[in-house]
């Protein structure tokens, strides 16, 4: 392989895919090269049992920005789509939230939740023109920074100074108050601190909170979909699109080092030995995994590497995979209520709670879940008659005191199925396999460091200007040839392809400035 | 009957501030307070004979010089005396000392780790360029990024202009430093825990938040940007306690005219047509006024002395919503002598500065942790003074006084009043705490003041006991404090302003927000401004 | 518990006792935390020995770093701007090192003690830059300001002292040199080095044979005049020399509050050590552009009219000091040994390239009184004092 191309991406998730594909529509020569043996890095579906799969890490599609979707022509195979989510209350009392109401609570609840809903989809969708940007500079002279931060602020002018004063207050703070100045009912505030602390070392108390909650309804509004045949088939779309596009994708290829020659990149070298050649490579890898293994800080300046090493990326989110030989019984749920989203997050307190030990590098004694039964509209999955459940836990954190063992993963997982088991009591006895993903195993298989849902923090410190890098927040890292596509990226992490295209953009819009 | 051209409600540094500037630019004015003495929260009251205390606040750095200056409060009796230094006890029997000299400084903190005595450098340097940005701000009007009116605007370029003037790469650290925890920036400059902990204790003061909280380290600022004959970050006693810094206040006030009555509760703010007109008093008396400043938070001024209906709506639910929750508490010890600190060397100097007896950044998070959960901090962070030994007057001669100020309280235990038992126990928490690093400790108390966030309310009538009038979280502060479009001192009734801690730029005995209320007052009557401008630069 | 407690005052350096038995004016500062001194004599005389016969400075308060392992070359060079392939072992480089942005956090000399071996040795403490710098890089940074005392030996007689106290070979040693020699059973290395732009050595060795070594020294520099120095004597030397001090002539970039206070190695005219070559060095992408683009500042060396020296001047384009001023001087002495009023200073480019005409406003006091005068000056391009005899190999028996 002499041949040089016009670009190597380092790593198939559906980031690079996406940038793979919008490369090889201008015209670009580009191979993807990833590390496992099929595509999607964290958006794959794999056997987890025998006759049992399940998508291995992310479950849900729910922030797949429209302009992928339309430039790429993808329309994802559902099999369940806009999914409720139903609050477990161990009473049966659950509350049954959707994106744009809720039951099970009061009127006022009720109204608040639409107001509450409305705002927030507001605040999100401005948020979301500004994922799909590459994000302004601070202090340049380039029209494009100007341009762009002048839309930011038009953008939040435009809202009217009433929603404005709420945005600029609200950005900063955290879900917990929200919650409580809003609501009454323990199982909605729970609920909406979940998707707000979901997949951060945050807890609805900590500030920026309100930030998660809307970035994770910048996308869809908040509509949930289980992709048909698990997040897997959803990948493998987005490679058909790209090899489609003229991009060669190569599986089983460990990228062992991003070949460095006189200060620029010159191509990658594999665990195998093979080199390709490219004076254009854009990592899909995490930024620390780039900068520090792959590149090496020794090719860095000593500021910058200093900046990679403090870029925050343990997570705490966990997978656990059940095979069921039937559906557990909760009180309260008639069976089709298993295709929706199930949560147990109690209460605003539960979910602090539950956030507490992982300061300390404990697990929660009492986690979050949220679990999903892909299997029950998707026979693929899982043998006829027999479910799988898909949860993610919270929280596990990366850096368990001890270190993640098999003694303390199995204590784990009976502490979530135990939880579970207030809800679902005989959910135990229908358990034929299991298998439990720490943050610590996610970084293993998948290659992210940290483990981390975002490839980093997902904070204001760590946010547009500032993602992954201050000074290095345009894809471009300050090593001439090397991008970066991945969720360590600007806007940070989701089965969203924003990084992946602004990336692209970026690259192609230099290409023509040069 | 006669009307005043302006009723100051509140006699704590902020009220007397702004009464003084008033006062100063010739107006008519009364400060009324519900108690029999001033300062609010900046006093000392001689609970016990021959002893001071200063009862709540206890140290002073963040009064504004400029203000010291133009009202000339040396002449009224204040004078601010600087100390230095503080320790950090271990529960390994060692201690971490931090000096006046720096190379004695470098010295102590190369014992624990050389690399993190050179990173001090840096943290210094990067920490100090964040206190001059804000240091600025402190005495002007936030600016509304939602208004279009011109001033807003050049305000706000203003402020720009000197963020661009940063450089890029130094307005991202504003950024990050603005919005991330104290834990994780001290993170970026040491290795050290016992160091982190010294450093981290600025970084919660008085909030309802733990170390690992985004926007803490911004807090941290909150504390180092005093200064004390211009060496930023420097903290001084008031001789004679805080109340000094009160009565020289107030002494300036009447100075210029003013008048002061103490026993004078405000019981309602009188609105009439929409406007203004006096306040009527617990006792049933009433005064005119042409215009009402209220010094009391924001939440006791609207919710508890006025009518629901002479506030907008939407106003009224923001100001319900403006987050006063108490966080610490005050222990004042008297002691029959000065207590020993086996860990110490004979001699040492740091008995004389703060200190502290929590050594690691678990035990700082867990310590947040119990208030969420609703009551005190079993391990809390205190941050303790001896001042008789700066101002010997303060206490009978050979007996001392400890003053701790203790992280976290809260307001209410579990939803519910303290009871006196809790109060206690909350006392002895204290105690106990010391007593592990000083044998002699117990044996020397000869009688405490508890005061829980509750007391502070009770007493000083600042809601929920929280000592900032309003939590320092990024959602309540400049353009937000207290909330939105109502941050330039002005509350939506025509001539009733604001003028304490719940306004820009926050609590502490800084006396900005009073300055600042009497700026924007004497613009609004179009009268020539009475009140300082900043030093600026130097 | 019988704890003691960190040292409260100053510390001494291992040739305390030698500067205080010699000392007769009590005139001390810190440095480092070392009690280091002004002058012990008289600084004039103290001058006039590093000009004329010897000066004997000591230099155990400067910072050292020991830096070793398989990736010490490249680590240095990934450290400091300069190529520090060239210089080979027994070799000494005189090099700046700077941040991201290409800000120079100070300057310093880099020992090639053995191969693979080096010593950084500069006047502020880097620790916490240098081991932030080691990520990727097999190397051990060790710090031995305390395990190292040093002193400057400075002079035209510097060689005759040395080679009479018996350091056979030394007239080998070129500038910019060092060699190991053994002296009582230790090693003693000796570096043909200095900060006076004179000929000149600085010794190094354990600090429990400084007394010695010192008694050596002085007994062989006695027919020599040799005589100990204080800072006052050495700060005009340098002046002289040109050299550059850290806090006078720039601000280390990391200490720095405001934003464009701090100087790049361009800025400073030190262009010479910026090696574009390598592919990647701290402030690279930084200097890279700045060279494309120009630099803000530039540092001049003033040749000033008359003889009143132009502490803290303003620098002006011209004589009527109209308009902004375009500078400052930041260092500035009369130079007794040229004869003239020299000056480092700092102005905006495109001012002060070698050979422009500045005005320097200059205040100085005479009998209470101030005046002021605004002096015509020169941008000079080379050091003021470059005798021939500092480089010179062998060196003169003066």
């Amino acid at each position: 392989m002499t041949d040089r191309y016009d670009a190597i991406v380092v790593g198939a998730g559906h980031n690079g895919l996406v940038c793979a594909a919008l490369l090889a529509r201008a015209g670009k020569n580009v191979v993807v090269l990833e590390a496992n043996d099929r595509v999607g890095g964290a958006a794959v579906t794999r056997e987890f049992a025998h006759g049992y799969s399940v998508s291995a890490c992310a479950h849900l599609l729910y922030q797949l920005q429209p302009e992928v979707r339309k430039e790429l022509g993808l329309s994802p195979a559902v099999a369940a789509g806009d999914l409720q989510t139903i609050a477990l209350a161990e009473d049966g009392k659950h509350v049954r939230l959707a994106a744009n109401g809720v039951e099970g609570v009061s009127s006022e609840d009720a109204e608040q939740y639409r107001r509450f809903r409305k705002r927030m989809t507001r605040f999100a969708d401005l948020l979301r023109k500004h994922l799909n940007r590459k994000p302004p500079r601070l202090g340049t002279k380039s029209r494009g920074d100007l341009f762009s931060l002048v839309r930011l602020g038009l953008d939040m002018r435009m809202l009217g100074k009433n929603e404005m004063q709420e945005f600029l207050r609200l950005i900063g703070m955290n879900i917990h108050d929200e919650v409580t100045e809003r609501f009454e009912h323990p199982q909605l505030k729970g609920a909406v601190c979940l998707d707000a602390v979901l997949g951060t070392h945050l807890g609805p108390r900590s500030p920026n909170t309100i930030m998660t909650y809307l970035y994770r309804n910048a996308g869809n509004h908040g509509r949930m979909d289980v992709p048909k045949g698990g997040m897997g088939s959803f990948s493998e779309a987005l490679a058909h699109r790209a090899r489609s596009a003229g991009v060669t994708i190569l599986t089983g290829m460990r990228i062992q080092r991003i070949v460095v020659d006189n200060g620029r990149v010159t191509g990658v070298e594999t665990a195998g030995g093979e080199t390709f050649s490219s004076y254009t490579v854009i990592s899909n890898a995490d930024p620390k995994r780039t900068m520090l293994d792959l590149v090496g800080a020794r090719h860095l300046e000593t500021g910058f590497a200093r900046r990679v090493r403090h870029f925050r990326s343990r997570g705490n989110a966990a997978k656990l995979h059940l095979a069921l030989d039937g559906l557990p019984t909760v009180a309260g749920l008639v069976k089709k209520d298993f295709e929706q989203r199930l949560v147990i997050a109690g209460d605003e307190h539960y979910v602090e709670r539950a956030f507490n030990p992982a300061k300390y590098g404990k697990y929660s004694p009492e986690p979050v879940v949220e679990m999903t039964f892909p299997g029950f509209r998707d026979e693929s999955l899982a043998p006829a008659g027999k479910h799988v459940m898909s949860a993610v836990v919270q929280y596990a954190p990366y850096g368990l005191e001890g270190g993640w063992s098999g003694a303390s993963k199995q204590a784990f997982t009976d502490v979530v199925i135990g939880t579970i088991a207030r809800y679902a009591p005989d959910v135990a006895s229908r358990i034929t396999a299991s298998e439990l993903l720490t943050p610590a195993d996610i970084e293993s298989e998948f290659n992210i460091t940290g483990g981390h849902w975002h490839q980093g923090e997902l904070t204001l410190d760590q946010f547009l200007f500032v993602r992954p890098f201050a000074g290095a927040s345009q894809y471009a890292m300050p090593l001439d040839g090397l991008w970066l596509c991945g969720s360590g990226a600007h806007p940070g992490g989701g089965v969203s392809g924003a990084a992946g295209r602004n990336a692209a953009r970026t690259i192609l819009e230099r290409e023509k400035q040069a | 009957m006669k009307t005043y051209d302006a009723i100051v409600v509140g006699a704590g540094h902020n009220g007397l501030t702004n009464a003084a500037f008033l006062a100063k630019a010739g107006l008519d004015v009364v400060c009324v307070e519900k108690n029999d003495y001033i300062g609010g929260a900046s006093v000392s009251r001689s609970l016990y004979k021959d002893w001071i205390y200063s009862n709540c606040s206890y140290v002073c750095s963040l009064l504004r010089p400029e203000i010291f200056r133009d009202l000339e409060l040396h002449k009224h009796g204040l004078q601010i005396t600087p100390f230095g230094g503080s320790v950090q006890f271990m529960q390994n029997g060692d201690y971490f000392g931090s000096y006046h000299d720096p190379e004695v400084a470098y010295r102590e903190m190369a014992r624990f780790s050389r690399k993190d005595a050179d990173a001090y450098k840096r943290y210094s340097a990067d920490t100090l360029r964040q206190c001059r940005f804000i240091r600025d701000f402190l005495l002007s009007t936030a600016p509304d990024p939602t208004s279009f009116r011109p001033k807003d605007i050049l305000e706000l370029m203003h402020i720009g202009g000197k963020f661009r003037e940063m450089g890029e790469n130094r307005m991202y650290e504003t950024i990050r430093f603005w919005t991330m925890s104290v834990a994780e920036y001290l993170d970026e400059y040491f290795e050290t825990d016992v160091i982190k902990t010294a450093l981290s204790g600025s970084g919660i003061i008085g909030t309802a938040l733990g170390i690992h909280s985004p926007g803490t380290a911004y807090v941290l600022l909150h504390h180092y940007m005093g200064e004390v004959d211009g060496n930023i970050g420097a903290w001084g006693f008031a001789r004679g306690g805080m109340g000094s810094v009160a009565r020289a206040i107030a002494g300036a006030f009447r100075t210029y005219g003013g008048e002061l009555r103490t026993d004078a509760g405000v019981d309602r703010i009188i609105v009439r047509n929409g406007k203004v007109s006096g306040v009527a008093l617990e006792n049933g008396d009433e005064i005119n006024g042409r215009i009402v400043v209220s010094a009391m938070d924001a939440k006791r001024t609207f919710l508890a002395c006025m009518d629901k209906k002479d506030l907008p709506e939407k106003f009224h639910r923001r100001i319900r919503n403006f987050k006063t929750r108490g966080s610490s508490g005050k222990v004042n010890i008297a002691l029959d002598g000065l207590p020993t600190f086996p860990a110490l060397p004979e001699g040492s100097s740091l008995i004389h500065g703060d200190m502290h007896f929590i050594d690691s950044m678990e035990r700082m998070e867990r310590a947040y942790d119990d208030w969420k959960n609703g009551t005190w901090s079993k391990d809390p962070y205190v941050d303790a003074l001896i001042p008789t030994l700066t101002d010997p007057t303060m206490a009978p001669p050979g007996k001392h006084f400890m003053s701790c100020f203790v992280q976290y309280c809260p307001h209410q235990i579990d939803g519910r009043r303290w009871t006196e038992e809790e109060k206690d126990a909350f006392g002895e928490t204290v105690i106990d705490q010391i007593a592990n690093y000083s044998p002699d400790f117990k044996d020397l108390v000869l009688h405490m003041e508890v005061r829980t966030p509750q007391d502070i309310e009770d007493e000083i009538g600042i809601t929920e006991g929280n000592i900032f009038h309003g939590e320092l979280t990024m959602d309540q502060l400049l353009f937000n404090r207290p909330v939105p479009g109502f941050a330039q001192y002005r509350a939506p009734v025509s001539g009733l302003y604001l003028c304490g801690s719940s306004t820009h730029p926050g609590g502490g005995v800084m006396a900005a927000p009073g300055a600042n209320a009497a700026r924007e007052i004497l613009s609004d009557l179009r009268r020539p401004s009475t009140v300082p401008e900043t030093f600026g630069d130097d | 518990m019988n704890r003691q407690e960190v040292h409260q005052g100053r510390l001494k350096s291992p040739f305390h006792s030698c500067l205080e038995k010699l000392d007769s004016v009590n005139e001390w500062h810190q440095w480092s935390g070392y009690s280091s001194p002004n002058e012990l004599y008289c600084s004039d005389t103290e001058y006039f020995a590093i000009r004329n016969s010897t000066g004997v400075f000591d230099l155990t308060p400067m910072t050292k770093y020991r830096i070793t392992g398989p990736d010490a070359l490249g680590y240095l060079n990934r450290l400091v701007p300069r190529d520090m392939a060239k210089v080979a072992p027994g070799r000494v480089a005189y090099t700046v090192w700077c941040d991201d942005n290409g800000q120079v956090i100070d300057d310093g000399t880099i020992f090639h003690l053995r191969e693979g071996e080096y010593r950084l040795c500069s006047q502020q403490r880097h620790y916490d830059w240098l081991l932030e710098s080691t990520a990727g890089f097999d190397v051990t940074i060790a710090h031995e300001t305390e395990d190292v005392a040093a002193l400057a030996v400075q002079g035209p007689t510097s060689f005759a002292i040395l080679s009479r106290m018996g350091l056979d070979g030394l007239e080998n040693l070129k500038y910019f040199g060092l060699a190991h020699f053994d002296f009582h059973g230790a090693e003693l290395l000796v570096s043909r080095t200095g900060f006076t732009g004179d000929l000149g050595y600085e010794l190094w060795i354990e600090p429990g044979k400084a007394e010695a070594l010192w008694d050596a020294l002085f007994d062989a520099g006695k027919l020599h005049g040799i005589r100990a120095i204080g800072t006052h004597a050495l700060e005009l030397a340098r002046i002289e020399a040109g050299f550059l001090a850290a806090y006078e002539d720039f601000l280390p970039a990391d200490e720095t509050v405001r934003t464009g206070v701090s100087r790049s190695p361009l800025e400073l005219g030190l262009g010479w050590l910026v090696d574009f070559k390598k592919p990647n060095f701290n402030g690279r992408r930084a200097l890279a552009r700045e060279k494309r683009e120009g630099s803000t500042w530039r540092l001049v060396k003033l040749d000033i009219e008359g003889n009143k020296v132009a502490h803290a001047s303003y620098i002006f384009p011209n004589s009527r000091a109209s308009g902004d001023n375009i500078g400052f001087v930041t260092s500035a002495a009369w130079s007794p040994v040229c004869k003239k009023n020299v000056a480092l200073g700092t102005v905006k480019a495109p001012h002060g390239k070698p050979g422009d005409t500045v005005w320097v406003e200059i205040y100085y006091q005479r009998e209470m009184h101030w005046n002021r005068r605004m002096a015509k000056a020169v941008v000079v391009d080379k050091p003021f004092w470059a005798p021939a005899r500092r480089s010179a190999t062998p060196p003169g028996l003066y």
